[in-house]
């Protein structure tokens, strides 16, 4: 693959990305000030010491920017991982396997999905008590119905290959013929799907923050953020779009290059890139 | 918004019932459950018929129907234990959480009689299914009082919100995603294009908030909250759910407008209308005659899909505009932990997205011909 065949608008979209992922990692050398750390007036407006204005308990709105890249980035990263590792698994197994096992699997994902996720997340998350782990997953649970969906069709393409064949006729197991044959050839259009994924997870996590039922305050995050400075907006006070709009751009740039990735493996096929 | 139609850029048209599921790649996922309808259908054909069998013959396309409409029951019954069966058998005591850590024991035990947490599971259930049919889902914990009542308040108010984003966003989306597929890879399919995917990827609160700090405070020309009450006339209603209707719209189109592009191109690129455009009709009869009544039943699958997304949309916006429907109830409950509340509000969502869901299917399955003379 060459640079020069990568469009304009995937260059956009890792830039973005890359802008993102720096912040995250490097959050407490770039940030100018502490995450919970109380600097100035409650809402003061952009510009002058301030360069996004403060919060409504007056934290530096661009700290808290920076540190909450790294929650909801670290956050939506761990979910969307760990539903893919659930969800192809799972949907390898049914399609390499078949039967009743495959039979049970898929009904049981019908099930799920038959519940919207954000409502799903709602009921489980009355329930449960409140910590990051649990919100991780459930988040990737929810996630992998999707992700099995998806897998299951994939690897029904590649399971009746002949390689696939050759390997069962040669004796392999099952968990080669998972990792070894179907893993590597599915591969490509699943990379595009984790994009999506993760993509979703973001906004599913920011969604969930500002319902009040994600990532706990006082850890900084950009769901949460939005919420913690909602009331702002009636006085003509923008702190709550900043956080806002963090979250679009990021899930911008992450769709711009999964754009670009769902054209590039579906030319690869010979389908009609467009459609 | 989470659990819609995914965020997929480019979705891809929602197949009709049967077929296996999108042979390969990042589809549309939301096409629910579709799939078990056919398979089951065919070995019809040997020996003896039971009743059913020769229903089956008789009349396939009504056997796919009535299949689908039991497939959707069961669901709903499924989903029903799972809502309840789930609550069950997660861990924490719900009379601990209700009095909190410092309770006494005898505290706890009242209570929990109170609440009729000391029968066994299996009974509440039957209790809690049997209410809920006759549309009665107890009491809620926290406010102690009949949350049907207070449903049938709410319930009325999403609808109305859901309905005029409805009315708006699928003549909208159907035009622009016509317009999309006339003028394909040209400037205004990518104008459009990029402000779907644009669109797709912004959350609703941020829509909701932008929409609010442009309109209500620096014009001044809608309000907020938007409150309604019932002594609000028609007018001072609508003029009230502007803005979060705006916002469900805004953000239900643009799925809803790729998803219908690629319907449409779907039909369009197919051998047919090549052949219609070889013989040199012009565009308007081809389209008419020719791609229309194809493209119908896959952009019906694609407005009762983003029905569906639309209605649990409706959560969030309800929460930005702190408009009192279902949505805000059952966030509301799910902060102070009110089960009831939570069961009865989980089970109206879900039952309203099965149903879409299934109306999807089955206008899927009316409007595909082959289905009606199986060999």
């Amino acid at each position: 693959m060459r640079l020069r065949a990568i469009p304009l608008s995937a260059w956009i979209g890792i830039a973005g990305i890359a802008l993102a992922l720096f912040c995250a990692i490097f959050a407490p050398f770039i940030a100018p000030h502490g995450e919970s750390e109380i600097v100035g007036e409650i809402w003061s407006p952009m510009g002058g010491e301030f360069l996004l204005g403060t919060d409504n308990l007056g934290r530096d709105l661009l700290s808290r920017l920076i540190f909450g890249a790294r929650t909801t980035i670290f956050v939506a990263l761990a979910a969307t991982i760990l539903s893919f590792s659930l969800g192809m698994l799972l949907s390898f197994i049914a399609a390499v396997t078949g039967g009743l096992i495959d039979q049970l699997f898929s009904r049981f994902n019908d099930l799920m999905m038959a519940i919207p996720t954000l409502i799903f997340a709602l009921v489980v998350l009355a329930v449960l008590p409140q910590h990051l782990w649990i919100l991780i997953l459930v988040m990737a649970v929810l996630d992998s119905t999707r992700v099995y969906r998806i897998g299951r069709a994939v690897a029904l393409d590649v399971a009746v290959m002949e390689f696939v064949e050759a390997a069962r006729l040669r004796g392999e197991g099952t968990g080669w013929i998972i990792f070894r044959e179907i893993l590597p050839n599915t591969l490509s259009p699943l990379l595009a799907e984790f994009g999506l994924r993760f993509a979703f997870s973001i906004l599913f996590l920011s969604t969930l923050s500002f319902l009040g039922l994600g990532i706990q305050p006082p850890a900084a995050d950009w769901g949460g953020m939005v919420k913690d400075n909602k009331d702002g907006i009636i006085f003509g006070i923008s702190a709550a779009l900043v956080p806002g709009a963090a979250i679009a751009l990021l899930t911008i740039c992450i769709n711009l290059v999964v754009d670009w990735l769902m054209k590039r493996t579906s030319s690869l096929k010979g389908g009609r890139g467009d459609a | 918004m989470p659990g819609g139609p995914a965020q997929d850029p480019g979705l891809m048209a929602p197949k009709a019932a049967g077929a296996n599921p999108q042979p390969s790649g990042p589809a549309g996922t939301d096409t629910l459950a579709a799939t078990p309808s056919l398979s089951t259908l065919s070995p019809a054909n040997d020996g003896i018929l039971s009743p059913w069998g020769r229903f089956v013959r008789k009349s396939p396309l009504a056997a796919l129907v009535l299949q689908r409409l039991a497939l959707s029951i069961a669901l709903l019954f499924a989903v029903s234990l799972m809502i309840f069966g789930g609550v069950e058998a997660l861990p924490g005591d719900f009379a601990t959480t209700y009095l909190g850590q410092s309770a006494t024991p005898q505290a706890v035990e009242n209570i929990r009689k109170d609440l009729g947490l000391d029968q066994p599971a299996t009974t509440r259930y039957f209790q809690w299914l049997g209410g809920a049919l006759q549309g009665d889902f107890g009491t809620s914990w926290a406010s102690r009082n009949s949350v049907s009542e207070q449903i049938g308040k709410r319930l009325g108010n999403s609808l109305f919100l859901a309905f005029f984003a409805a009315i708006i966003s699928i003549p909208l989306a159907i035009g622009l995603g016509m317009l999309a597929v006339h003028y394909r890879d040209r400037l205004a399919d990518k104008v459009i294009n990029v402000f779907s995917l644009a669109a797709i990827s912004l959350p609703e609160f941020f829509v909701g908030y932008l929409l609010i700090l442009f309109f209500a405070v620096q014009m001044g020309i809608a309000t907020f909250p938007a409150t309604v009450y019932d002594s609000m006339s028609l007018t001072e209603r609508l003029s009230a759910i502007a803005l979060p209707t705006a916002t469900l719209v805004l953000v239900v189109l643009a799925h809803m407008m790729r998803m219908t592009r690629a319907a449409i191109l779907n039909v369009m690129s197919s051998a047919y209308v090549e052949t219609a455009e070889l013989k040199g009709l012009s565009g308007l009869r081809i389209i008419a005659r020719h791609a229309a009544p194809n493209a119908v039943a896959p952009v019906i699958n694609v407005i009762a899909l983003n029905l569906a997304y639309l209605v649990v949309g409706v959560v969030v916006v309800e929460v930005v505009f702190v408009y009192p429907g279902m949505g805000q109830y059952m966030v509301d409950a799910v902060t102070v932990r009110d089960m009831p509340v939570v069961q009865a509000c989980g089970l109206i969502f879900a039952a309203f997205y099965i149903f879409l869901n299934m109306t999807a299917d089955i206008l899927a399955i009316i409007a595909n011909p082959r289905l009606r003379h199986p060999r």
